[in-house]
């Protein structure tokens, strides 16, 4: 299944694009001289031989500072999405095996959790949280907001595969219901957690440049959604440089656009559905 | 002698696995069908039954391809037809197909009336929508469907034993030549079951259905619905003859394994004990020397795994063992 | 072994499995009375949704009944402690043999794990003497299947490893839900030996769930008709078959396509056409 897998274009695609921005993310300070914090000339100055993609309203060296950007989106994206699937994937698995009246709680707690929309406590929290906001923090608070959508995905997994032979025949040889769903649900659903932990990346990375656009974003930390507040702020779309929102913006997208075509690749060649 | 609606003249059908290996599983099969003739074919999984029936009717889609041998349709052959050929004259008005499981043929997004009007239209784009309807109505009155509710429904609006006889109504709405029938009762209980068959055999007795071909593991059902059959076992007929013969007198050793393995609800007839036959049917990747059947048989000699058996005629049957009397 | 006070393996008093509440309940078993007796093989025969599946479930304590009184020697199945306990006297085989085995571990960590249910766990090498002995018990040389994975194996070696599984835990009740249904006509036979086996050296008590007449006639001590989640009719197979009481039972007697039968009531296919040659030698 891996190697077909890796004939997948979509996948391949998805893969190079995502390898690309990871290795850049990485290696980038390694290669590169990464100054954030010397000004190296005039403010807005226009891509240059020195300068590949010019200066930002303080006249700092904006590769530089992308290359710091991508570090924290991609950071915040991976600690979110992580958070995201640890919790859902708990509450689906366990609420889907187990049924009844657990069951009901957990559906309970994920609707009302799901009408609580992610940016507007990220705003208020951001609000009174002036000089605490760190990446972390936001990171957690996004995970811990939309774990909804995977716990649903996962829950009806694991209901489904509860009626199986093979869970009957752990059952009656003694299991109880965690080695159960450890030894016996979870290796069935393992490619399915991973495509709703991509996803929830995904998400994860996108709400936080979304965040961080309106100005709410991390306190002193330097991100993709940051650099596109700056370039709001202090109005470089009417001075018509391009070069401080514009790559921020491209590569927000290629991010989310490469995990997405992962996602959809994966899906089409482990097809959960029939599961 | 009439001429034979369907003539099967040594036919070897394989297929390519992914990796590139060939599977011989249809390994010379012939046959004839006459008007009439209903010929069931029991075998186990594996055996190639399916195959033979793709073979049957043309249907070559890759990674299944056509050997060697001919299968002609009223004296034409239809080996080497292109497929779109193939669908246009052949498939549906001169042979077709109950599938398998058939009950998740039909096409669920769509109405009974639109699925049956398909089948008409591939034929005939010519027919005006009145003729259709009318003779979508008198087909399915006459298979006794009430065509008013069922022609405007949609399949998952109706029940089983009703699906199966719309499945069987729009396959032959053609009045095909030959009909093959695969399982096309294994979903069903068994009061559905025996009006499903009933209604198989009244379209035969009305001429609409010429000739049958049923394909079932139930050895059961083919004593009461065949009138000859032919066992298949790795790829090949190892007996053959009428219905009789082969439930109540079969000489062939898998044949009297499978037909032991029936057992009878009839109270004088309990307690005889079933043939128990280890091991599996030989893989038919590689070419296979000597009775395909020799490591299982309950009566092999010495030479069987070296020679060749061939299909001889024994009376008025005709089995694949040298041995056999 | 038994205690020879008791006379019932299983003891059922009206009992009752229903899914869902008010209008959209669904009865599986309705209540349902029954004794049976140790080392007795009992078949529960029906079409599918007659509730067999569900009954059976019940006897396993798989599921658990919404109303009646279901006794395990006389005591009542869902107050017996952990189901631990009853497991270890209550065992099952399935019908689908490749389904029923987790498909991530190798089968003879799957066979060991049955030793979860036994109280002093054997040392490695009693484990590892008792699952060969099962092995070799279903004609399945040990050291043929170390180190496979369920894919591995043909569906006739899963369903014997379903056996072994027996063989090893030595219940004192067997549920066999459609045993032979998904194997091969050939191998039935041998599955059918196994089970004998099992029956004659372990003094197993056998309830076999299945929809083939013929095959529960072939098998049991007593039949259990089953129709909408009722029995509407038991006894000896001869009994059943030969004078049937219930008209579902009769029913169901005059669908089964009996080889010995007129079934279609068309004269039987005995228009067999031996006068046409059959033709084409290959």
């Amino acid at each position: 299944m891996l190697k077909r897998l890796l004939r997948s274009p979509g996948f391949l695609l998805g893969f190079g694009l995502f390898a690309g921005t990871v290795l850049v993310a990485l290696l980038g300070p390694v290669f590169l001289p990464i100054d954030v914090r010397h000004r190296v000339g005039l403010a807005y100055m226009p891509p240059s031989r020195e300068h590949w993609l010019g200066t930002d309203h303080l006249g700092l060296d904006m590769l530089s500072l992308l290359i710091m950007g991508l570090r924290a989106s991609l950071f915040v994206g991976l600690l979110a999405g992580s958070v995201a699937t640890l919790l859902g994937t708990l509450i689906g698995v366990y609420g889907g095996y187990k049924g009844g009246w657990l069951d009901d709680v957990f559906t309970v707690a994920t609707n009302l959790f799901l009408v609580i929309p992610t940016l507007i406590v990220l705003i208020l929290l951001s609000g009174s949280l002036d000089e605490g906001r760190s990446l972390t923090l936001i990171a957690l608070i996004i995970g811990c907001t939309t774990w909804t959508w995977s716990a649903r995905a996962v829950r009806a997994q694991s209901s489904s595969l509860r009626a199986r032979d093979h869970v009957a025949l752990a059952r009656i040889n003694g299991y109880g219901t965690l080695p159960i769903v450890v030894l016996h649900i979870l290796p069935y659903l393992l490619s399915y957690i991973f495509m709703v932990f991509i996803l929830q990346t995904a998400s994860g990375i996108l709400t936080e440049a979304s965040i961080s656009m309106l100005g709410l974003g991390p306190y002193d930390s330097i991100s993709l959604g940051t650099i596109l507040n700056e370039a709001i702020k202090n109005e470089a779309l009417g001075d018509g440089a391009w070069w401080a929102f514009v790559p921020a913006t491209v590569l927000v997208t290629v991010i989310a656009f490469s995990l997405y075509i992962i996602n959809t690749s994966m899906e089409s060649v482990f097809n959960p559905r029939l599961r | 002698m009439s001429e034979p609606v369907l003539t099967v003249e040594n036919l070897r059908v394989h297929y390519l696995t992914r990796s590139g290996t060939r599977v011989q599983a249809v390994d010379g099969v012939s046959f004839e069908l006459h008007e009439g003739d209903i010929l069931g074919i029991a075998g186990e999984s594996g055996c190639g039954k399916t195959t033979l029936v793709s073979g049957c009717m043309g249907l070559y889609i890759p990674p299944l391809y056509h050997t060697s041998g001919d299968v002609r349709i009223a004296g034409q052959s239809i080996v080497g037809m292109d497929r779109e050929r193939n669908r246009r004259e052949v498939l549906g008005s001169k042979i077709a197909m109950i599938p398998q499981g058939a009950l998740n043929s039909l096409n669920p997004t769509r109405r009974i009336r639109d699925l049956a009007t398909d089948m008409i239209l591939s034929h005939d784009d010519r027919a005006s929508k009145k003729e259709i309807s009318e003779r979508l109505r008198a087909r399915f009155e006459r298979i006794g469907l009430d065509s008013k509710h069922v022609l405007s429904a949609f399949p998952v609006e109706l029940p089983a034993g009703t699906k199966q006889r719309v499945v069987i109504g729009i396959s032959t709405l053609l009045n095909p030549r030959v009909v093959i029938a695969d399982e096309p009762t294994s979903a069903l209980d068994v009061s559905t079951q025996k009006s499903v068959i009933r209604l198989l055999f009244d379209l035969m007795d009305r001429g609409i259905i010429a000739s049958m071909i049923f394909i079932t593991h139930e050895l059961p059902l083919l004593r009461h619905v065949s009138k000859s059959i032919a066992v298949m076992y790795a790829g090949e007929f190892v007996e053959y003859g009428t219905t009789e013969q082969i439930i109540f007198d079969p000489r062939q050793p898998y044949t009297k394994a499978l037909m032991s393995s029936m057992l009878s609800a009839d109270p004088g007839r309990r307690g005889q004990k079933p043939v128990a036959i280890e091991g599996a049917p030989p893989d038919l990747k590689h070419t296979i020397v000597g009775c395909r059947f020799a490591e299982r048989c309950p009566s092999v000699r010495l030479d069987c795994p070296r020679t060749e058996q061939s299909l001889r005629q024994l009376g008025e049957r005709q089995v694949r063992c040298h041995h056999a009397e | 072994m038994p205690n020879s006070d008791l006379k019932f393996a299983f003891e059922a008093r009206d009992v009752s499995r229903v899914f869902g509440h008010g209008r959209k309940a669904k009865t599986a078993v309705d209540r349902v009375s029954f004794e049976i007796r140790f080392q007795e093989i009992v078949s529960l025969v029906g079409q599918s949704g007659c509730g067999k599946t569900a009954l059976a479930k019940l006897l396993l304590r798989l599921d658990t009944p919404t109303s009646g009184e279901l006794l395990f020697k006389g005591r009542p199945i869902a107050d017996s402690g952990e189901p631990r306990a009853h497991f270890r006297q209550v065992q099952a085989v399935f019908q689908d043999p490749f389904s029923a085995f987790n498909q991530f571990f190798t089968i003879r960590s799957q066979l060991e794990s049955c030793f979860r249910l036994f109280e002093k766990r054997p040392s490695k090498a009693e484990i590892l003497e008792r699952v060969d002995a099962a092995l070799l018990a279903v004609n399945i040389k040990p050291r043929e299947i170390d180190g496979k994975y369920p894919f591995e194996l043909s569906g006739g070696q899963m369903q014997r490893m379903l056996l072994a599984r027996i063989f090893i835990i030595r219940p004192e009740v067997l549920i066999a839900d459609e045993p032979t249904s998904m194997v091969d006509a050939c191998s039935r036979a041998s599955i059918l030996d196994y089970l004998m086996k099992l029956k004659e050296e372990l003094k197993m008590t056998i309830v076999f769930v299945t929809h083939d007449v013929g095959l529960a006639c072939y098998v049991s001590d007593t039949l259990y008709i089953m129709h909408q989640g009722q029995i509407v009719e038991r006894g000896a197979p001869a009994r059943v078959t030969g004078a049937p009481e219930s008209p579902i039972t009769r029913q169901l007697l005059d669908d089964i396509p009996d080889v010995h039968r007129d079934w279609l009531g068309r004269g039987g296919a005995k228009a067999a056409s031996a006068e046409r040659t059959l033709v084409l030698v290959s």
